[in-house]
């Protein structure tokens, strides 16, 4: 089999070719919070069925941006936003159905928030919301995505007991089996090992490698090993701008911008 | 900034100019021990060699520690890369000064000396160790690839070495013994030069430039 590890100091390729296999087109994004500017000029595109981590000290904007993708920011008050996103060449700030666009791009939050009912009734929250309500179709997707989710083997005796009596790390898979189970195209995770310990974390990290061959996942990390670790390409963000992007191995063996070298070896932030 | 973990660069720095000082040393004090018959140079040579046996030893465990405890990014991680792998070359440099010194006892007062260009190939990569290090040091990537350019000359003396060494055989074989002996220490002093173009190329991957600049 080849070896598709990009050798240390691969570029991000940046041409016609490369922007057609993006699952996001973002250009010249600004978001305004009232007067304070949080974006300021985003122009990025984001693989489809790759893992991208957004990097950068608190309040740098990588969090913004990431809610910008299934525009969560519309609820902010206040939230201002120019420029343009697209999703498979669709401006998601357009015509886009904000419930489709939700469905089709899941978020997965930095701490567990299973709701507080049963685990099957947690995985089929979303199907029924979307009018799915045979049995065994729901039977169906409960197991699918608690499987794509690799936790079926520790819930499939448990399913109609309360999902508040999982660990915390099998609450964060619950809940990405929950996103999973609507069928997503793009998975958004803000920090989703953060308040998990280090062996949940590597079973998240594990299932998000997994994920990557149909999901197309975007993932806020304030953990450097973690990027590294797990994404294929990595932003580098800095008082609301993209300051570096490129090949995750690049990116934290040859980084091209002084800021980000004083950033990933610990020199400021 | 994490101050402990800047201490630990900077001894790591420290201890890699303190080996390349070491190797300079043995590189001098073996062509000395060859050149000028010199029994202390010799020895020196030995002791010098066993330092950079240590200090390797030591560099291995700082570089380990490192990695582990702090998980260096960027230019930290390729420090103590190419510091893992400058050690390797380094400590074979000594290895190497210390079979030249070894070699040289065997030719006190032999004439073969004098007749080929064997002083010329000690200054030489001599020089070439002193310019990788520095190279390192002072950060100068022109200087590491001027070092990888002249490892050209080292060969090409190693090769008139050679010839010398064979047209002298030929015309004369009652030093044929100092004549081989010679030709493995033209080896030894062609194999620093690479050691040392090595050092030069993890200069210039700690420096992230490029063999043609």
């Amino acid at each position: 089999m080849q070896d598709k590890t990009p050798s240390l100091g691969a570029e991000l390729a940046l041409d016609e070719a490369a922007r057609a296999l993006s699952k996001f087109s973002i250009r010249q994004l600004q978001l305004y919070y009232g007067a304070f500017r949080a974006l300021k000029g985003i122009d990025m595109d984001i693989s489809a069925s790759e893992i991208t981590a957004f990097i950068g000290p608190s309040g740098c904007g990588k969090s913004t941006l990431l809610k910008t993708l299934n525009r969560m920011n519309d609820l902010v008050e206040g939230c201002r936003i120019i420029g343009k996103v697209e999703l498979d060449g669709e401006d998601i700030y357009g015509d886009m159905d904000i419930n489709l666009l939700r469905k089709r791009v899941g978020m997965v939050f930095q701490k567990p928030n299973p709701f507080p009912m049963s685990i099957y009734d947690n995985v089929t929250f979303g199907p029924r919301t979307h009018g799915v309500k045979a049995k065994a179709a729901l039977d169906e997707i409960a197991e699918q995505s608690l499987r794509s989710a690799a936790i079926w083997d520790e819930t499939k005796d448990r399913l109609k007991k309360s999902a508040l009596g999982l660990s915390g790390g099998q609450q964060q898979r619950l809940c990405i089996a929950r996103a999973l189970a609507i069928q997503p195209e793009v998975l958004l995770m803000d920090e989703p090992t953060s308040a998990l310990d280090p062996i949940s974390t590597s079973h998240i990290e594990d299932l998000i490698m997994q994920l990557k061959e149909n999901y197309t996942i975007v993932i806020v990390t304030h953990n450097m090993q973690q990027a590294a670790r797990i994404s294929d390409k990595t932003a580098f963000f800095l008082l609301g701008e993209v300051i570096e992007y490129n090949v995750t191995d690049t990116i934290f063996s040859m980084p091209k911008e002084k800021r980000t070298e004083d950033y990933i070896t610990g020199r400021f932030g | 900034m994490r101050q402990y973990y800047q201490q630990q660069l900077e001894a790591l720095h420290e201890s890699l100019v303190k080996m390349g000082a070491l190797c300079e040393d043995a590189i001098a004090a073996s062509a000395k021990a060859l050149l000028e018959d010199n029994d202390v140079l010799r020895q020196k040579t030995l002791v010098v060699e066993e330092e950079i046996n240590l200090i390797e030893r030591d560099i291995e465990q700082q570089c380990v520690r490192l990695l582990l405890h702090q998980q260096p990014m960027a230019s930290d991680l390729r420090h103590v890369t190419a510091a893992q792998k400058m050690i390797t070359d380094m400590e074979r440099i000594g290895d190497q000064a210390a079979d030249i010194a070894d070699l040289s006892s065997f030719m006190r007062e032999s004439p073969v000396k004098s007749d080929v260009h064997i002083a010329d190939m000690a200054r030489a990569t001599g020089k070439m160790v002193t310019d990788s290090i520095d190279s390192f040091v002072s950060e100068d990537a022109e200087k590491a690839r001027a070092v990888i350019a002249y490892d050209d000359v080292v060969d090409a003396l190693f090769n008139k070495i050679k010839d010398e060494l064979i047209e002298r055989l030929q015309k004369d074989s009652a030093h044929a013994h100092d004549c081989l002996d010679l030709l493995m220490i033209a080896k030894y002093y062609e194999r620093i030069g690479d050691h040392a173009e090595n050092l030069a190329e993890c200069a210039l991957y700690y420096l992230a430039a490029s063999k043609r600049g």
